[in-house]
């Protein structure tokens, strides 16, 4: 038997393609890897494979129609990971899934449910912070921009959220890392690359003289607050830190202070 | 006098509020329907964390620190010499939409000292709300401080704009309260929270004919105690918020513990610190009475009126009641499952979805995040039998107390028990 090895373009679509075709193509794959990625297996036989919506679209339905309630979308964001080998442990999930077994989701003993289970788990936290975490600062023209570093590719999983919360307001909110945004005008949201970058790459900060005119009374206003609210008896840093990563601060107004 | 800035109000009067606990934004799923600014979201956000490792969801401010009465454990007394100012309507509303559109904030909490009277105070308060509301198409969270003494009419005002409304009870027996806050009474502390309750049952009511009834508080009220203060008991102090929970239908009872402000006063106990061990470890009864089906019974006995600072209440009772153990992971209740020490709810709920799959054993406790090396002596699994018989509930006691890493790792962590039910709302994906 050949030792099968699937590549694709990176694409949660792309990677549903393959899995489409494993089935089509009866290959029980010993790996599924990103074109771009590192191979384990030299001397396998590769398939590359091209996404194709109409494909992927039956994989996900007849994945969507398997899962229950609020883990419908778990193997998307268990995916978003982009943890090294997640595609195999998806791929063996999905084959138990097909096979007929029932409500596997919640079968917690298995290592690979877990683990999958655990990389959701990861990945919703990290669209929670972008809620928690991202600071608009008011530029000149309107527009409330933000340009921050989540450690994987949630801003597409918070847009609806900042849709539905700031209805009436044009902002942006910028992937400083993979270098993309979603900006938000006339009532639709849409992806932006941007060329003439008028703000700092390493912590979003829009150059001085962009900024709106209240900008500086309401972040300094801001960082009073911070100051004041604080209770100085109850001082507990490591807890601080464990809520409130240092990989954010950079990107916070309040914590500016102390950088 | 001169005038302050905004940015000097807001000093003043951040710090004076800092002290009432209550920062959480939860319950309220105010639809940005009206185009506008603002949404409430079901679980809470917090968008910082001050060094102190404590929340910062809302704008928590008081609308003025002066104030006509005098209770002895408030630094904004009237008998106190310090800086007082009071911030306007306008300045409130702008601070609030300003903050709340650059993500600062899930929304503003106000409170206030008492000016003039109780329904002045109130007015005013009344009038942010409604100004956010009405002129700025705000939907975002609001939280607002009933005042004791105010009229029937305010509080429904009130409640018309405030996802929340609370009156802080402060110190939990009449007779005490006497003492401390003369010009208090238990009657103007009730009265508008039996209000407030019988607002929000019958708005729900409405809400169950007609889809448009106006809402009442519909993230519920809150109420809060100060710890220390004065000599009640941790059962005296439980019983009471369980049965607040049920009388009043509160959603939170918080737990303050006292900082001594005002060291003059001899009414008030000496203390160099404010006994947040104690405070945690109410935190942690309270959260054991909503999500872990205890009874405010089961955490303290007649006997036994306070908690044990040593252990958390939850080994407490274990250790008290070691005949109700082991627990048999692969068979029993779920109920049972959530009273064993190093098992959490979310733990506990995957325990008995995992264990329908295949039987679990010991290993699978320690991935599902079962501190095992709590548990061991509670359960039994399918490969070893761990119980803790033979064991005296004292030497059992030290063994684990001496075996947790660092034992003092959980008592300043109030915070970490009050968000573990923290979860991400995210919007459905295509
Ligand atoms: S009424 Fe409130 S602000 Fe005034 S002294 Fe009493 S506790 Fe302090």
């Amino acid at each position: 038997m050949s030792m099968d090895i699937i590549t694709y373009d990176g694409t949660f679509e792309g990677f549903l393609t393959g899995i489409f075709e494993c089935y089509n193509r009866k290959i029980f794959p010993v790996e599924i890897v990103s074109r771009n990625g590192e191979q384990k297996h030299l001397f396998a036989q590769k398939t590359d494979i091209q996404p194709d919506s109409e494909k992927a679209d039956r994989v996900w339905k007849g994945i969507q129609q398997k899962m229950t309630g609020k883990n419908k979308e778990m193997l998307f964001y268990a995916f978003l990971s982009e943890e090294p080998g997640i595609e195999m442990k998806i791929y063996r999930f999905v084959r138990r899934l097909f096979s007929g077994y029932f409500n596997i989701e919640t079968d917690f003993g298995d290592a690979d449910v877990l683990y999958l289970t655990q990389a959701s788990q990861k990945v919703k936290k990290e669209a929670m912070r972008m809620m928690q975490f991202v600071r608009f600062q008011h530029t000149k023209g309107g527009l409330y921009f933000c340009g921050i570093e989540p450690r994987y590719d949630v801003i597409p999983l918070v847009v609806g959220h900042f849709q539905k919360r700031f209805a009436d307001q044009r902002w942006l909110l910028f992937d400083l890392k993979r270098n993309y945004g979603v900006m938000y005008d006339n009532g639709k949201p849409q992806e932006v690359t941007i060329s003439a970058k008028e703000f700092s790459q390493i912590n979003g900060r829009v150059n001085e003289n962009l900024l709106e005119e209240g900008e500086e009374f309401y972040q300094r206003l801001w960082k009073t607050y911070f100051t004041h609210i604080n209770i100085q008896e109850r001082k507990n840093l490591k807890l601080q830190r464990q809520h409130m990563p240092r990989r954010f601060w950079k990107f916070l107004p309040e914590m500016m202070i102390l950088n | 006098m001169n005038k302050l800035t905004v940015q000097q109000k807001l000093e003043i009067l951040s710090d004076a509020a800092k002290y009432d606990v209550s920062c959480v934004s939860s319950g309220s799923n105010r639809k940005n329907s009206t185009k506008g600014i603002g949404n409430g979201v079901a679980c809470g956000i917090c968008h910082s964390f001050t060094e102190d490792g404590r929340c910062v969801s809302l704008l928590k401010t008081l609308m003025t620190n002066h104030c006509i009465y005098d209770c002895a454990y408030c630094a904004n007394r009237r008998s106190n010499d310090r800086p007082r100012a009071t911030l306007t309507v306008d300045e409130i509303v702008d601070l609030t939409i300003g903050f709340y559109r650059r993500n600062f904030i899930e929304g503003l909490f106000l409170s206030s000292g008492v000016i003039r009277n109780p329904d002045y105070t109130m007015e005013r308060m009344v009038q942010v709300a409604r100004k956010l509301r009405l002129v700025e198409n705000y939907n975002g969270y609001i939280h607002l401080k009933a005042i004791p003494g105010a009229s029937p009419e305010l509080v429904h005002e009130a409640g018309l704009w405030a996802d929340r409304l609370s009156v802080n009870l402060e110190i939990s027996t009449e007779p005490n309260l006497k003492l401390l806050a003369p010009e208090k009474n238990f009657p103007s502390i009730l009265s508008p929270m039996t209000q407030i309750r019988n607002e929000i049952l019958a708005s729900k009511e409405e809400a169950r004919r007609f889809r448009n009834a106006p809402k009442f508080a519909q993230a519920g009220q809150s109420t809060q105690m100060i710890i220390g203060a004065t000599p009640e008991t941790d059962r005296q102090i439980i019983l009471l918020s369980s049965g607040l929970y049920k009388t009043q239908n509160l959603k939170r009872v918080y737990f303050s513990g006292y900082l001594p402000v005002n060291l003059y006063d001899k009414r008030l106990p000496a203390l160099t610190s404010p006994p947040l061990v104690r405070e945690n470890r109410l935190y942690q009864s309270d959260w054991l009475m909503r999500f872990y089906h205890f009874k405010a019974e089961e955490i303290l006995t007649e006997d036994q009126p306070f908690l044990d600072l040593d252990v958390d209440p939850k080994l407490g009772f274990a250790l008290r009641n070691l005949h109700q153990f082991p627990v048999d992971i692969n068979r029993a209740d779920y109920e049972m499952i959530l009273r064993v020490p190093g098992i959490g709810v979310q733990s506990a709920q995957k325990i008995v979805l995992a264990r329908r799959h295949r039987k679990l054993t010991t290993e699978h406790l320690l991935k599902l995040g079962v501190v095992m090396k709590r548990a061991r002596y509670f359960v039994t699994c399918s490969d070893v039998v761990l119980a803790a018989s033979g064991w005296t509930p004292e030497r059992l006691k030290h063994k684990i107390v001496a075996g947790s890493v660092s034992k003092n790792r959980k008592t300043l962590d109030t915070q970490l028990s009050l968000f573990g039910n923290f979860q991400a709302a995210l919007p459905p994906l295509h």
